[in-house]
């Protein structure tokens, strides 16, 4: 008894020593969810782990599933219920996953999913750090559909984005990819919780009674209210393509704009979902983009450069998708060279090449033997680039 | 029968989704009625039903009635069952799967869901075939039968999904036809009653595609071969194995007890607040 009540104590104490993945748990539970559904994976099991202690504390529900798809599936049917609801797995499973993350974003099932990267393809490198699921994140699923993904480089990051993963999710009703990598999943920072509280954004519901609900009515912000199974609001959720009644369709004239409408609903509100961090790059004229763990060498390398009198500076991404253009395009007008180190062959450093339209030079630096980015590498060709 | 039509109109969407997609003829009608009139039978309200499907013709079922309903991924619509059971344990949630939905792709998901014995029923039509991509063999195709993919004769044995069932540890498991229509009412209400993991088998045809190839005739044909081919457990029990070759038992297979999903997580969350249980 006694040690349970010390084991409590420990827990809820606010000063901490973190790893990425537990603070991702301290940020799940803030952010409202109750509901965890996964399949144990290295580098992403802690987080299975620590929910499975924490969550029936909280009068939520974790559960161990048969693998990666059961995993997604429940995922979604807890949310349909009303609960905020997450997932958390690695590459592998990240595939498997796939086919239901494409039925969360066509029926707007919100929820989050927390991807820990590691070295692919297939089975790679279990317990070495990589960022090879840009791309995945992306495309992953079959079919036009929208997508947002964060990626955090410090502890402090892990914990506020997964709460913004939620909020995001619970206010586009679309799936919100986190992902980690290894090195920012595993590693330790200290950590205050609570001490600038986020605000906490749950789902819109319906406010007109049930004969007039109609499920998937576009509105201004392309976002329609969600009725929770069991709340008198009976009706149909499908991963077909439907009418705004959410029964299936093959009307050209309704296709389309509902296709259209979920792609607004990033559209429309891109600026709310860009988060990342300026820094020293007005007057650069070597700017790195980075994020994940190499954002951490970058920062490092971009103060000694400028120790030594080199103009150089560091635009950190975090939402990875949508993509930080407008950011992005600033900083290509402003410095001469960019510099994109990344943990794979070359994944956002295209999708800045994508929107420079020859203002700065774009090199890359692609890191794919299991070890992390440097300051010195990222150093060493700012010095030659500029 | 006037008052069993109306009654089913009760809780169609008819201003809806109709006509529907299936094939005059087909048994998934019949399992439809069933189902309703077991749904009624038990006095559970429309508000409180989540009726979850899968992918096929079986899987089209939930779009036509007023209930929570939930059309998933193939194979995987146990898996969103349990997230919506768990998430709210006051839903009665009723599960239907085709025969490939619940035990080809969906079958890893059907012994597990079974072995976890989350208070879930489990509807499954039996037709032996992939019915709505138009007739390849299935897990529960017999030896030596025709499909679109085995049309040298299928060389793989069928699945007998009740008895997979009671294997994984479901605590209630009955098979049916839609030829026994009044009697599937009975079992599947039972399911409905049975708290924990319940599954009712539904032995139906495909006549368009499954009977056609191997020559059984019209639907009605189809469901004499149920009438005839059919034994129930009790009859069963008194019967040689080379005499049940070639029939299938309806009835209740097993009803039993053993510890449900909910109930020991309610402990678990008791053991995580510090409070000690008996
Ligand atoms: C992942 C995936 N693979 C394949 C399909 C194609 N598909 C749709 S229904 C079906 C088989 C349905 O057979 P069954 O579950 O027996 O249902 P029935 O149509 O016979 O009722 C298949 C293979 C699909 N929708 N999704
Ligand atoms: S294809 Fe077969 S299972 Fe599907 S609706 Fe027609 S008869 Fe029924
Ligand atoms: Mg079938």
């Amino acid at each position: 008894m006694k040690r349970r009540e010390e084991y409590v104590k420990k827990r809820f104490n606010k000063e901490k020593l973190l790893q990425g993945n537990e603070a991702v748990v301290e940020g799940a539970l803030y952010a409202g969810c109750r509901f965890f559904a996964g399949y144990p994976i290295t580098p992403a099991t802690e987080i299975s782990e620590v929910m499975s202690q924490r969550l029936p504390a909280v009068d939520g529900t974790f559960i161990q599933m048969e693998d990666e798809i059961a995993s997604m599936g429940a995922v979604i049917g807890a949310s349909l219920a009303g609960a905020k609801s997450m997932t958390a797995t690695s590459g592998p499973g990240f595939s498997l996953m796939q086919e239901n993350i494409g039925y969360a974003c066509i029926a707007e099932v919100p929820c989050v999913v927390v991807n820990v990267m590691r070295g692919g393809p297939s089975t790679g490198l279990p317990t070495s750090p990589a960022q090879g699921d840009i791309m995945q994140a992306r495309w992953g699923t079959h079919g036009d559909h929208p997508a947002i993904a964060l990626c955090p480089s410090t502890i402090r990051e892990c914990y506020e984005l997964t709460i913004k993963a939620f909020n995001f999710s619970e206010k586009y009703r679309n799936p919100v990819i986190l992902l980690l990598d290894e090195v920012v999943a595993h590693m330790r920072e200290k950590i205050t919780l609570g001490d600038d509280r986020i605000d906490i954004f749950n789902r819109v519901k319906p406010t007109v009674p049930p004969e007039w609900y109609i499920p998937y009515e576009d509105t201004p912000f392309g976002i329609p209210p969600m009725a929770n199974f069991g709340e008198g609001y009976r009706y149909h959720v499908t991963g077909l393509t439907h009418d705004v009644r959410g029964f299936p369709t093959s009307r050209p004239d309704e296709i389309d704009p509902f296709i259209r409408r979920i792609f607004r609903k990033i559209s429309q509100n891109f600026s709310d979902l860009q988060i990342g961090e300026s820094f020293m790059t007005e007057d650069a004229d070597v700017s790195v983009i980075a994020y994940g763990c190499v954002a951490r060498s970058a920062k490092r390398a971009v103060i000694d450069a400028r120790e030594r009198g080199i103009k150089a500076g560091l635009l950190k991404i975090n939402t990875i998708w949508p993509f930080m253009r407008i950011q992005v395009e600033k900083v290509l007008k402003t410095s001469h060279c960019v510099i994109v180190p990344e943990m794979n062959m070359g994944q956002i450093s295209r999708e800045v090449k994508r929107v420079n339209k020859g203002d700065a030079k774009v090199f890359t630096i692609n890191k794919v033997d299991s070890t992390i980015i440097t300051p010195t590498e990222i150093f060493n060709r700012i010095r030659e680039v500029c | 029968m006037a008052g069993v039509t109306e009654l089913i109109h009760k809780y169609l969407r008819h201003d809806k989704k109709f006509p529907h997609v299936w094939c005059p003829g087909c048994g998934i009608g019949i399992m439809l009625g069933a189902l309703i009139r077991a749904i009624d039978q038990c006095g559970f309200a429309k508000d409180e039903i989540v009726l979850v499907a899968g992918i096929g013709c079986t899987g089209r079922l939930p779009v036509y009635v007023d209930f929570n309903t939930l059309h998933t991924t193939h194979g995987r619509a146990l898996t969103f069952a349990t997230g919506v059971k768990l998430a709210n344990p006051k839903l009665k949630v009723i599960v239907v799967m085709g025969d490939g939905d619940a035990v080809a792709i969906g079958g890893n998901h059907f012994i597990h869901a079974a072995r976890r014995n989350i208070d879930l029923t489990a509807i499954i039509l039996n037709n032996s075939v992939y019915g709505m991509t138009g007739g390849q063999f299935s897990p529960t195709t017999p030896y030596g039968m025709r499909t679109t993919t085995t049309m040298f004769s299928n060389v793989e044995q069928a699945f007998k999904i009740s008895e997979l069932a009671v294997t994984a540890g479901a605590v209630f498991v009955a098979r049916g036809s839609v030829y026994h229509a009044k009697m599937l009412d009975g079992l599947l209400e039972k399911a409905f009653m049975k708290n924990g993991f319940s599954v009712v088998e539904v032995v139906s045809h495909c006549h368009t595609q499954y009977g056609r190839l191997n020559r059984m005739g019209t639907a009605v044909e189809m469901m004499q071969w149920q009438k005839e081919h059919a034994i129930t457990v009790e009859k069963a029990a008194g019967m040689a194995d080379e005499e049940l070759a070639d029939k299938f038992k309806i009835g209740v297979l097993i009803d039993r007890e053993l510890p449900v999903f909910q109930d020991e997580y309610d402990k678990v969350k008791a053991r995580a607040k510090g409070i000690s249980i008996p």
